[in-house]
């Protein structure tokens, strides 16, 4: 029971036949002990499930005008727009709500990496966040072709007809895809389906991925084990009332884009109705592809190029077992924490690539991004964990400053993060 | 020591934040589009009515011969300003085919308020056979499927041949010169390989066909040279510069009810406001309740973060 305690008799009466609240209490209640020290890094978490509720609470009430048909989608979508009551502002909030909750991803899986949060014994934490990366992506992709613009038409085109790079069975699952010989109206139809059922299959696995994360709770940014009550402080109040400042912090930044920048994100293209016989002049998909995009494309080769861009992710899901270094916290990890900027910013340029036509400096920046990427992963990390040596860890989350033993001049722990 | 995660993210950051579409819309690079002061940019922009007005009456009088505006109905046009009897008078102006009525008949009838405005064409095929094979594009959502959105349609519709100043017509054409000059430097590279490749099969008595050598590209300088198809007319700031629409406004081609002198610029400047309502019709609703969301959510914020610091003051 974690101690819960309750004077309602409603709550004790619910409690004994159903113990919900002694359950919520141990969830997000007073009753989960957190490491003391997690800094504003450790917001992201609840931040990616709010954004989740956001866009399933606008999906559900966007699904109530939109019409799934490649003759009326986008004329339902232009309706949301001028004539549904403050369907612009659904419409916008679930536009750009996409593009916020894979930044919050984004940011969530860079501050994993950065403190080792995939390490013993958190390998299935990790694995299940790399399972919803990968639900979060196709319910995107599908999303973006349901208002049947352009860039959702030749879009779906360009990564459906990935699959026919499989070799003899590749033409026949593109055509299973599709339900057709084209992206035509039984494509629409199946992508609304499952972009109405995957976030709900996210919701699952992310209740798997809380379930994970509480058997060991949360990593910290020193990465040492809490060793004792005085190393924890309850989850409520204490990270209820940070989590939801930082949540304050990221409506702004999300209202002022909806508000004031909507189609910033978006492209141009996606405003003029699909049109089979017209292909864009540059097929791009929306940013937070750009990355995987450009790796597909470093490569000549279709088959392998898509291999690569699904091994991309693939090689997150054996992370855990690549880095080999028994110290979780970059902190304290010099040679890693150079090579980390360096995957972020080789991430960044891969998207910047992406973005642009796979020609000329390119094509080469390209290339050296994707073969970076790649010994980032397979080559550096598992070396670092060999011949790295890493600073002294503190004793304690308590007692970060090490008395004497640090063999490493000048190597103090940084003290507690700041409130 | 958090200095490597916050560069990471930062640099993160900066990527979202960087317009990663630009590049790719900038590929057919042509002349920057000349920047015009809208009343509807900015956090408190909103439309100039007297503006959209005389943009209505130039999409009437000259755009919609051609081009349809298939999202606005006439119901719409209280946006504008005007009245319900001005706005039922409008649309009493266009006539409407509605039916079947009970004897299973089409009929047409005056507009009416709720009635769209009518496509100027019966269907695509129509409208291509009217137009030389280039079907005009609706314009209802213009505005915003360009990238330049407003600037891009006064920059289609001042960028012909007589209006554009002589600077950017010389710009282009240094910038077309450039680009052939390149292209021939690249192809005479490739060239010179494959003549040598050739070169060593004819030693070894091997059969080989003899490249072709490029031409040199003669400079660009008129329009001619830029070698547009028969049917395009020259325009600055349309991809290729061949665009299949004739210059559409002349001075004075439409008498502005309030009296405004109608040069092409103003009447360009007009109807791409208009636009700008036509695709963004909330555009006012939306940007007024954005700064009483914002408004609440830093005072909302700002006692989250004082309640933050009271419930943490004794953790240390």
């Amino acid at each position: 029971m974690s101690g819960f305690q309750t004077n309602s008799r409603v709550i004790k009466w619910i409690e004994y036949r159903m113990p919900v609240f002694s359950f919520l209490n141990h969830s997000i209640g007073a009753g989960y002990p957190a490491p003391k020290n997690l800094s504003y890094m450790w917001n992201f978490g609840s931040l990616a499930g709010f954004t989740l509720v956001i866009m399933i609470v606008t999906g559900i009430l966007l699904a109530m005008q939109y019409t799934a048909h490649v003759d009326y989608a986008f004329d339902s979508v232009e309706r949301i727009m001028r004539d549904v009551n403050f369907g612009w502002l659904l419409r916008y909030i679930h536009m750009n709500g996409a593009s916020f909750f894979f930044i919050v991803v984004y940011i969530h899986m860079f501050r994993g990496l950065y403190y080792g949060s995939y390490k013993a014994p958190r390998e299935l934490l990790w694995i299940l966040g790399v399972v919803i990366l990968l639900l979060m992506m196709m319910t995107a992709f599908m999303g973006y072709v349901l208002p049947w613009g352009q860039m959702s038409f030749w879009g779906a085109k360009v990564i459906t007809n990935l699959f026919s790079a499989v070799p003899i069975f590749g033409e026949g699952i593109v055509t299973w895809l599709w339900g057709g010989f084209t992206v035509d109206n039984p494509t629409l139809n199946r992508f609304y389906a499952l972009h109405y059922l995957m976030p709900f299959v996210i919701v699952a696995v992310v209740v798997l991925h809380i379930w994970a994360l509480h058997q060991f709770g949360s990593n910290n940014p020193l990465g040492i084990d809490p060793k004792g009550p005085q190393d924890k402080i309850p989850f409520h109040p204490y990270y209820t009332a940070k989590d939801s400042f930082g949540m304050g912090v990221f409506l702004i930044v999300f209202a002022a884009v909806i508000f004031y920048l909507p189609n910033y994100m978006g492209h141009p293209d996606n405003y003029i109705p699909a049109d089979p016989l017209a292909t864009p002049a540059h097929i791009v998909p929306e940013w937070y592809f750009l990355p995987f995009y450009a790796i597909l494309r470093a490569i000549p080769d279709k088959l392998l190029g898509v291999i690569a861009m699904f091994g991309s992710i693939a090689v997150l899901f054996v992370l855990p077992w690549l880095d080999r270094s028994p110290v979780k916290s970059g902190r304290f990890r010099p040679i890693f924490r150079i090579f980390f900027v360096l995957l972020a910013i080789d991430v960044v340029v891969l998207g910047f690539v992406g973005a642009n036509p796979p020609e000329g400096a390119w094509l080469i920046t390209g290339q050296i991004a994707t073969f970076w990427y790649f010994l980032h992963f397979l080559v550096v990390l598992p070396l670092l964990g060999v011949f790295e040596r890493p600073k002294p860890l503190p004793t304690s989350i308590s007692e970060p400053v090490l008395k004497g033993g640090g063999s490493l001049a000048g190597a103090p722990a940084k003290p507690m993060e700041k409130a | 020591m958090r200095k490597g995660l916050l560069f990471g993210l930062a640099a993160l950051a900066a990527s979202a934040s960087l317009p990663l579409a630009g590049p790719a819309v900038a590929a057919e690079e042509g002349p920057a589009l000349p920047k015009l002061e809208w009343s509807f940019d900015g956090p408190f922009g909103t439309y100039d009515r007297q503006s959209l007005q005389r943009g209505l009456q130039v999409y009437r009088e000259v755009c919609s011969s051609c081009h349809g505006l298939k999202y606005v109905a006439f119901r719409n046009l209280a946006d504008l300003g005007y009245s319900e009897d001005e706005i039922k008078a409008f649309a009493a102006e266009y006539t409407v085919t509605d039916g079947p009525d009970d004897d299973g008949e089409m009929f047409e009838r005056p507009g009416a308020a709720s009635d769209y405005f009518p496509a100027p064409f019966p269907n695509e095929k129509a409208a291509a056979a009217a137009n030389s094979g280039a079907v005009p594009p609706d314009l209802s959502l213009m505005a915003k499927a360009r990238a330049g959105g407003a600037d891009h349609i006064h920059g289609i519709l001042t960028g012909y041949e007589d209006l554009v100043p002589d600077a950017v017509l010389q710009s282009i054409f240094e910038h077309e010169t450039m680009k052939n000059e390149e292209k021939y430097e690249a192809d005479l590279a490739e060239y010179n390989d494959k003549l040598e490749a050739y070169n060593d099969k004819v030693e070894a008595g091997e059969q080989a066909r003899r490249p072709l050598e490029p031409v040199q590209p003669q400079p660009i300088e008129s329009i001619e040279d830029l070698g547009l198809a028969e049917v395009s007319n020259f325009n600055a700031y349309f991809p290729g510069y061949g665009i299949a629409m004739a210059q559409p406004l002349y001075e004075d081609g439409v008498a502005y009810a309030d009296g405004t002198p109608a040069t092409i610029d103003q009447m360009a400047a007009d109807v791409s406001h208009f636009l700008m309502w036509a695709a963004e019709p909330k555009l006012e609703d939306r940007k007024g309740a954005g700064i009483k969301v914002l408004i609440f959510l830093v005072v909302f914020t700002g006692v989250l973060y004082a309640a933050k610091r009271k419930v943490w003051k004794d953790v240390h």
